[in-house]
């Protein structure tokens, strides 16, 4: 039985019927299969969650121990039961814990990617080609203008500017799961040792991140530093979102920067007031999207989230059969991890 | 080019006017002619021709990749340059660019047909960042935030001198402006431009407040009526002598016409109106408006009187009791969609220059007779421009009547009458005392426009912004009923606030329902209250009427659709 059968968007989620669960559900349902713990993917309140046993840290950090009834851990690559579905994880390469799920029915493999990449990430494991029938995948930077660059080039635009503005505190935006540790972890990479400060909202994650072994080097929230001149010349790093609020006003001389995959298009930059634009993403390129599907090799391509439109186009052009696959809660660009 | 580059870079980023002149204030003292002139031509808006079109641009990237994929990527990065830039398939980057002047001269001599592949040449060597650089200013498309004003205070800043100093100079100086910057640098005297046929800019007006109108005091200022066509210059210097123009230390450049006609913002649109041109002589600048006038012609052919013959040529109308007609004779003005159809003609073809010929309603006067009136007080221009009337006459030049009014009450009750007439916008109120300033100076002139038309039309598809509002939903079509059908009566991209931009482009994002390209197609279930200056018939569009610059006055969040307005409500705004 062909997948668009049993496998089935609707305004929950996606819905596989003969295994009676979601995958990445947005409201509380019975079954959740979790790919990583964006709040655009993870939710509280299910019955019964599956997801991989940094997701569900991830979930307990942000909802709290009891954000779900029962809560399974899965062990990647090892293949569970419901009903007649065999469902398998596999790295992703996205964020701490995040995965892609195999789901394998009436002779059909179908692979959910979830959100991934493919560049080196210290925090994760990396994306595993896994071979299937449909393969289910993102496109959030689904067009041939993105290139990300390497992460190293757009941590030395920030290590260079530290050095040209040295009287300025580098404000940094950065989503406060994934982009946060990994701009910090690629910071320590380049060489740099000094503590770097943060705002509230990322201490939570950075402290599960340190507790699930990942070391991050000094942090210090900023609430503790008592005298905020002492800032000037220091990185900081903050939700995007704070940038424009009141809370950096209390800063010292802050220089803007904002790390997203998004700050590739200059009037991205504009409107998030990014004096200091730095090309960081835990998506795929285009090239990685069409390096992915080739390698993976499917008969089908679905596409999700993102701009949908040229991914499917270039995937038949590569002869592949491509149709869309319309998500909720995955319109909005900027919710997500980017 | 890197420097250039580097310069656009960090002044796209960089907020704030003061940090944006300090880059290129550094800039200018650290890069050597001409290279430094010609970035001043392009951030100033100045460079006279594009290096090559937006069209060959369009053209050689389909040639490189995929036209579907270059399609869907401008439709979301909103801009070409951009789209290109990050495009581009081929890379090989060199150590030795090429620099900004060779990149000049190179498209001012290169051959037609040589100009893709130059193009694509220098798009292979750059980086993306490079290639926007390139681009922007090979279309001059370049925008930096920063006015040609601003451009121009930093100018004056960098050599120590009045910003007036360099407005008078400007339109007479050309990039890559070698012997003015080292005038500023104090190496050289200051260029002689007294003859040269130019442009000086123009002072503008503010809106005018309800304050205003209530501090309004009789003798105070000066009321005419606010015509709706276009704002021009008038500089004719057809009385100076061979000698007195070519004696100057003007840069070499083509030989320099006698008369010119120019557009608000300096564009020379003389070849446009020829009909106008040809009848004017004298040594003067003067500011009015343009419109279709058409009585031009029946000043010389209805006057019964004798038409004298001066020594120069000229005309001078009597009409039968014996006064001179110039000043008697009304214009009969038509709209400003008559206009319309003259506006960016390279050649108007006879038939069009009788049946919709121009005239120029002269308001004030920044020289006369060889004279420069800029320092004298509006109520001694008006005096000069008056007896100038009275001692000259040339059929296409009316002089703008004046209005009076004795307090704010009577101000409103004239500004209602004026509205009447469809053929005017409103009023200008000018302080008499008010010396000629270039810019917008506060609180000299103001304008009163006429009430804005509205009406309640439905939202039917969006489409995503350029610039600034890349990615966002911020151009609307919107539509009115006709029986149970919305057919489209315009579309509008301002009027909003950056707050409700975001609630119309998630509103849009939630409520698409389908795609023509780029196009989305919405619910029809938003009433917008669409502004705009006048409805005419049009034959182009389906329902049959044009709206004049509408835009989103309000929107109705709650108003259900099927109350918005019927096209026959919107026809009935038509213009008689």
């Amino acid at each position: 039985m062909h997948p668009s059968t049993w496998l089935k968007a609707d305004d929950t989620g996606l819905y596989c019927e003969p295994g009676e669960f979601y995958i990445d559900p947005m409201n509380e349902v019975a079954t959740a299969l979790v790919t990583h713990g964006h709040a655009d993917h993870a939710r509280a309140g299910h019955n019964s969650v599956y997801a991989s046993s940094e997701t569900l840290a991830i979930m307990q950090t942000r909802y709290g121990e009891d954000m779900a009834i029962h809560q399974h851990a899965v062990t990647l690559g090892k293949t569970i039961e419901f009903n007649d579905v065999k469902v398998t994880f596999y790295p992703a390469g996205h964020i701490l814990g995040s995965t892609q799920i195999l789901i394998e029915y009436a002779g059909y493999r179908v692979v959910v990617s979830g959100d991934y990449k493919r560049r080196h990430d210290p925090t994760c494991p990396p994306f595993e080609v896994v071979p299937c029938d449909v393969l289910i995948t993102e496109a959030t930077f689904g067009l041939p203008v993105f290139k990300h660059p390497p992460i190293e080039h757009e941590i030395e635009k920030l290590l260079h500017s530290l050095r040209v503005f040295p009287e300025r505190c580098h404000l940094v935006g950065a989503y406060a799961l994934g982009k946060c540790q990994r701009v910090i972890l690629a910071l320590r990479e380049a060489g740099y040792t000094k503590p770097i400060y943060l705002h509230g909202a990322q201490l939570k994650l950075c402290e599960s991140y340190k507790q699930l072994g990942i070391d991050l080097g000094e942090l210090i929230p900023v609430s503790e530093v008592a005298d905020k001149k002492t800032l000037t010349g220091e990185i900081v790093i903050a939700p995007p979102s704070a940038l424009a609020d009141r809370w950096s006003r209390s800063l010292p001389n802050v220089r803007p920067v904002v790390a997203s995959g998004w700050m590739q298009i200059r009037a991205r930059a504009k409107q998030k007031n990014a004096e200091l634009p730095l090309i960081i993403s835990d998506h795929c390129d285009w090239p990685e999207l069409l390096q992915t599907i080739e390698e993976v090799n499917p008969k089908e391509v679905w596409v999700t989230h993102g701009r949908e439109d040229a991914l499917m186009y270039q995937a038949e052009k590569m002869g592949f059969k491509a149709r869309a696959l319309s998500l909720v809660g995955y319109d909005e660009e900027e919710q997500g991890g980017d | 080019m890197e420097a250039f580059s580097n310069l656009l870079e960090q002044l796209y980023y960089t907020a704030g006017t003061k940090a944006k002149a300090q880059l290129i204030a550094d800039y200018i003292a650290n890069t050597p002619d001409p290279d430094r002139g010609w970035a001043i031509a392009a951030m100033a808006g100045t460079l006279r021709f594009d290096f090559f079109k937006r069209n060959t641009v369009k053209k050689l990237i389909t040639e490189h990749t995929d036209p579907a994929l270059f399609a869907m990527s401008y439709d979301y990065v909103g801009e070409v340059s951009e789209t290109v830039a990050h495009l581009w398939p081929h890379s090989e980057p060199t150590d030795s660019l090429p620099s900004l002047t060779e990149v000049v001269e190179t498209f001012a001599s290169v051959s037609k047909q040589k100009v893709s592949d130059t193009l694509a040449h220098y798009l292979t060597i750059m980086t993306p960042s490079q290639r926007w650089a390139l681009l922007k200013l090979g279309t001059r498309g370049l925008r930096i935030g920063v006015s040609a004003r601003s451009i121009k205070q930093i100018l004056a800043d960098y050599g120590n001198k009045d910003i007036k100093d360099i407005e008078t100079l400007w339109h007479a100086v050309t990039p890559p402006y070698v012997d003015m910057l080292s005038w500023l640098e104090g190496k050289a005297d200051k260029p002689d431009i007294e003859n040269a046929v130019t442009f000086h800019p123009v002072m503008l007006s503010h809106p005018i407040e309800d304050s205003d109108i209530d501090a309004f005091t009789k003798d105070t200022w000066q009321i005419e009526n606010k015509y709706d066509g276009i704002r021009v210059q008038l500089v004719v210097k057809s009385n100076t002598t061979f000698d007195d123009r070519h004696n100057n230390n003007r840069a070499p450049d083509e030989d320099q016409p006698e008369k010119a006609l120019f557009s608000r913002t300096g564009d020379d649109i003389s070849h446009s109106f020829p009909d106008l041109l040809e009848t004017i002589n004298g040594n003067m600048v003067l500011d009015g408006e343009l419109l279709v006038i058409h009585n031009v012609e029946d000043r010389y052919d209805s006057t019964e009187g004798s038409a004298k013959t001066s020594a120069n040529n000229e005309k001078t109308l009597i009409d039968k009791s014996g006064s001179q007609v110039s000043l008697a004779t009304q214009p009969d003005v038509d709209t400003f969609n008559a206009l319309q159809q003259r506006l960016n003609k390279k050649k108007p073809s006879k038939a069009l220059q009788s049946s919709a010929p121009v005239g120029l309603i002269v308001y004030d006067a920044l020289e006369l007779d060889g004279k420069d009136l800029t320092d004298k007080t509006l109520k001694e221009r008006r005096e000069q421009l008056n007896k100038w009337f009275n001692e000259n006459t040339s059929p296409r030049l009316f002089l703008s009547e004046t209005l009076t009014a004795t307090s704010s009450q009577s101000l409103r009750k004239l500004h209602a009458q004026v509205c009447q007439n469809r053929a005017v916008e409103g009023l200008m109120i000018k302080r008499l005392d008010s010396k000629y300033i270039p810019g917008r100076p506060k609180g000299k002139w103001f304008k009163w426009k006429r009430d804005p038309l509205v009406v309640d039309a439905v939202m039917m598809y969006a489409q995503r912004g350029h610039g600034k509002r890349s990615s966002f939903y911020s151009d609307y079509t919107f539509g009115a009923w006709e029986d149970n059908q919305l057919l489209p009566i315009g579309k509008a991209y301002s009027g909003f606030t950056d707050e409700e931009l975001k609630k119309l482009d998630n509103w849009v994002r939630r409520n698409a329902v389908g795609r023509f390209g780029p196009v989305r197609e919405v619910k029809k279930e938003l009433v917008l209250e669409v502004a705009f200056d006048a409805a005419h018939p049009s034959s182009r569009h389906k329902s049959g009427v044009a709206l004049r610059f509408p835009r989103i006055h309000r929107i109705r969040w709650d108003k259900p659709a099927d109350e918005a307005d019927t096209l026959a409500n919107v026809k009935a705004l038509i213009e008689q």
